[in-house]
């Protein structure tokens, strides 16, 4: 429009933008904004409200943490992946965990599998209750935030007691997990099946069934199925688009071969699609919690491991679903006692790099539905 | 048909709304339900997790003794060079010298509560503390020497 | 019963019998001006105060609890706050409209304040076109936020400017259509005259399903009218950060949001006296021993109740929905408010021809 070569304090005129035709009306969503999330810088071309072009802009939180592991022992390693997708903290150290067993070819006993899997599965629903809340506030209702974190509280204070933190715990150890659960924590994860399975109708009413929030989120980002594996979307978002793409179920591992879910699928491919895969996955993880909470075996809950751990020379990948999609650790090893080198792949880079594919044609209110259902976390796109 | 579609749609989203009211305006009756913790006002009764990980800390017992050796597998377990053990070296009474630690020093500002160090140690000489308000005027008060001053080693640890 | 024209020629007559002419304007000028802005100090405060225990409350919290008691001073010590911030204006913004522009939405709130009764004989200005008046005046309302927008030198508020000005100019027409029902079956546009054809019953009564109809319409219209959630689409924090006042800080912010609260309390207060009565009480038919207990209630202890409720209704809206698309924005004005306001008009002038209501 008339804004972009508008004559500036300092008397000159601003260029036009690289790549940008004469009378583009370009604004910076971000890094400070609040439906971004943490520092994600978004530069939206605009066609009055219509968006012509997303161009997602990395790097404001990049801590370089696959350099840093390269100088960390494999014991040392693992805690700062913790800082990579903050909310699903649990799960990223264990993939790596897994990966360090994987290549000492270390057996972790029985309880220490089932008391993994029960710690993923609870982080799993914190973050989808998290972002529950998140994402009708993007839609600006504020109310549903509250009172997701309500049911998010009890998960904390249930981590709180086993692991000791709230956010990044530092749980998953090569060989097993750091410590004995809670004498509680059977009791608390009942209490919070309990009161989730009370809490979670309202969510229905509050949200889902909202008129209003419907006509926000159907139709709204179409991801086809083809987009959703060319652009290698993971996770909810790709299930969104009728991809079965659930690592637990595709590369079972730690034990989720034995356990009763069900992959969910949906074929919306909209953004409502994408909401009620995690609405309904949070069912899933219920059900696998309910299955296990009262079947932990007995034993140890870490393996005997050496005191310096030293991974034979060679790669190793692992991978896992985090509540976002697949998370993968890839190590090559020169047989020393840190990494030689580390990859990790994350599920929201990938999930972000579709925005722009999604996003062209609709209003500015439709691109914070559709970075709210892509669910990202920006420190896990940077790294 | 399209006037009766019309009106189902009218009606069907003043239902939905009138649903969403009906929760919110429970929750604004129903103040029993509130879960706010008034914090500083309830510090006293505040009782946090017993494995909360707050900060780094070494007992000692009623006599001013330790348990640690300075065996520096603290130090080595550390990540991110949170923990410095300078140690030095004692005389024992029947004139062997004997490796003991000065100083733990613990930085409490470059600590991110991994646990490691608790793990690492064999003569359980630290543990985690279930403080939390740590916030200081000076940063300089965040690094702690975690040996009480004229403190030695606990008879039979080793 | 004390009325405003009593008070005012009580002060009028002790002034002119102390001063010369030009005296005496000049102190009720004075005197008018400081009620007016103590009038506005209060409801802003109350209303802030309301709006975030409501919230709170919704959302399972406490609210403000430290200032006073219960917290009932924390909107006293926001505007201390507010008062010492500084008032920032930004570079490349155009001066002199980024000041005038929450002057403006503030002078077009206290304009509007003029034909409202609050109690019996309790109005500043009985104008015969009070209705007419405030369909009018509330429409400058938008210049305000357009000049925030345009003068701010800020996309985000340029944008939520131009949001705002397509929304106030079509939910204008629906809110007038309703107010126009009402006024079909007074048969006048002045304030006193409305409330007064409500002394046997509240129109929402008297004028049963399509009355109801066009205060639904009103309240939605109303919501939109002064950008509150589910239509707070010119603010819209998390698409643009704040709009149309994200330049803004200090004071000059802090009128803005008085004048939105001002407006909300004026738009209540408007739907209070169309449809529901007023000052006047709560009457059933010949119940007369009831009639008479409801009388003893003050007049304006009706109105601010009335208001109030609506005020509360309409906060009950924010902290429930989540926010329109501004083409769903549209959509429902142009699709649905209009058509069904348009066939309501025709349902009410038929009622009033045919005298169908009570």
């Amino acid at each position: 429009m008339y804004r972009t070569t508008e004559i500036i304090s300092d008397g000159t005129k601003n260029p036009p933008l690289e790549g940008g035709e004469a009378g583009d009306f370009i604004i910076n969503v971000g890094p400070q904004h609040p439906a971004t999330h943490g520092v994600l810088h978004l530069v939206i071309t605009l066609n009055g409200e219509t968006i012509k072009k997303v161009e997602p802009h990395l790097g404001y939180i990049h801590r370089s943490i696959e350099k840093m592991c390269e100088s960390l022992t494999y014991r040392q390693f693992i805690y700062v992946t913790s800082r990579m997708d903050y909310l699903s903290s649990h799960i990223n150290n264990h993939a790596c965990a897994m990966c360090v067993e994987k290549g000492m070819q270390i057996e972790v006993p029985a309880r220490a599998r089932v008391i993994r899997i029960l710690m993923d599965e609870l982080t799993r629903i914190a973050s989808h209750e998290l972002w529950l809340g998140a994402m009708a506030m993007d839609l600006g209702a504020f109310t549903p935030f509250f009172h997701t974190f309500r049911e998010r509280e009890m998960i904390n204070e249930i981590m709180e007691d086993t692991c000791g933190a709230r956010l990044t715990m530092n749980y998953m150890v090569p060989g097993g997990v750091m410590q004995d659960i809670h004498p509680d924590f059977q009791r608390k994860v009942k209490d919070f099946v309990k009161q989730f399975q009370r809490k979670i109708g309202e969510m229905d009413e509050i949200v889902t069934g909202n008129t209003i929030f419907q006509n926000r989120m159907k139709g709204v980002g179409i991801i086809t199925r083809e987009d959703a594996i060319s652009f290698g979307c993971t996770g909810p978002v790709s299930r969104g688009s009728g991809v079965s793409s659930d690592t637990r179920k595709l590369f079972p591992y730690e034990g989720y071969e034995n356990i009763e879910f069900d992959e969910v699928i949906e074929t919306g491919c909209d953004s409502f699609a994408r909401y009620m895969i995690r609405i309904r996955e949070m069912q899933q993880s219920i059900r696998i919690i309910e299955q296990l909470i009262d079947n932990i075996p007995e034993g140890d809950f870490q393996a005997k491991t050496k005191a310096v751990l030293k991974l034979p020379k060679g790669d190793f990948f692992q991978r896992v679903e985090t509540a976002r999609g697949q998370f993968g650790v890839y190590i090559v090893s020169e047989g020393g006692t840190t990494p030689y080198r580390i990859k990790f792949r994350s599920p929201g880079f990938s999930n972000l790099s579709i925005l722009d594919h999604i996003a062209r044609g609709s209003k500015i209110g439709d691109l914070v539905a559709m970075m709210g259902t892509l669910d990202l976390v920006i420190p896990d796109i940077d790294r | 048909m399209y006037i009766i579609n019309y009106i189902k749609t009218v009606f069907s989203t003043v239902r939905s709304m009138l649903v969403g009211m009906r929760r919110t305006g429970y929750y604004f009756t129903h103040h029993k339900e509130i879960i706010t913790e008034q914090y500083p006002d309830n510090r006293d009764t505040l009782k946090m997790a017993d494995r909360f990980k707050g900060e780094v800390v070494m007992p000692h017992d009623e006599k001013n003794e330790h348990r640690c050796t300075g065996c520096t597998a603290c130090e080595l377990a550390c990540p991110n060079g949170t923990i410095k053990v300078i140690t030095k070296f004692d005389i024992t009474p029947e004139g062997k010298k004997k490796k003991a630690i000065d100083k733990l020093v613990y930085h409490l500002e470059l600590c991110t509560m991994c646990n490691l160090c608790i793990v690492a140690c064999p003569s359980d000489a630290i543990k985690m503390a279930q403080t939390f308000e740590h916030s200081v005027f000076d940063r300089n008060e965040l690094t702690k020497v975690l040996n009480n001053p004229g403190s030695k080693i606990m008879d039979g640890v080793e | 019963m004390f009325s405003l024209a009593d008070i005012s020629k009580t002060i009028d007559t002790w002034l002119r019998l102390h001063l010369n002419d030009t005296w005496t304007l000049v102190v009720e000028m004075v005197i008018a001006g400081v009620s007016v802005i103590g009038l506005f100090a209060v409801l802003g405060l109350v209303l802030v105060i309301m709006e975030r225990k409501v919230s709170a409350w919704i959302q399972i919290r406490l609210g403000p609890n430290r200032v006073g008691p219960k917290g009932m001073f924390q909107s006293l010590a926001d505007t201390v706050k507010l008062l010492v911030k500084e008032g920032l204006t930004p570079d490349g913004a155009d001066k002199f409209l980024f000041n005038l522009a929450p002057l403006i939405a503030i002078v077009v709130a206290m304009l509007l304040m003029a034909p409202i009764a609050f109690a019996k004989n309790f109005q500043l200005w009985d104008m015969n076109i009070g209705v007419l008046y405030i369909t009018a005046v509330s429409s400058i309302m938008v210049i305000s936020v357009l000049m925030a927008g345009w003068a701010s030198n800020n996309k985000y508020s340029l944008l939520g400017a131009m949001r705002s000005g397509a929304q106030i100019v079509s939910y204008e027409l629906s809110a007038g259509l309703s107010i126009i029902a009402i006024v079909i079956l007074t048969g006048s546009l002045s304030f006193n005259e409305i409330v007064q054809s409500q002394a046997d019953g509240w129109w929402i009564f008297k004028g049963h399903i399509p009355v109801i109809i066009a205060f639904v319409i009103f309240i939605i219209a109303a919501t939109a009218e002064t950008n509150r959630a589910p239509f707070d689409l010119a603010e819209a924090e998390s698409e643009l950060t704040a709009g149309f006042h994200t330049e803004y800080s200090g004071m000059k912010f802090a009128l803005f949001f008085l004048a939105e609260y001002v407006n909300v309390f004026i738009v209540c207060a408007i739907g209070a006296t169309l449809f529901l009565g007023g000052w006047m009480p709560f009457h059933i038919g010949h119940w007369d021993a009831f009639n008479h207990v409801m009388d003893f209630i003050p007049s304006s202890m009706w109105f601010f109740g009335k208001t109030f409720f609506l005020i509360f209704l309409i906060m009950w809206f924010r902290w429930t929905f989540p926010r329109l698309r501004i083409d769903q924005l549209l959509n429902l004005e142009w699709k649905y408010l209009l058509p069904i306001s348009m066939f309501n008009i025709l349902l009410v002038t038929a009622m009033a021809i045919l005298k169908w209501h009570f």
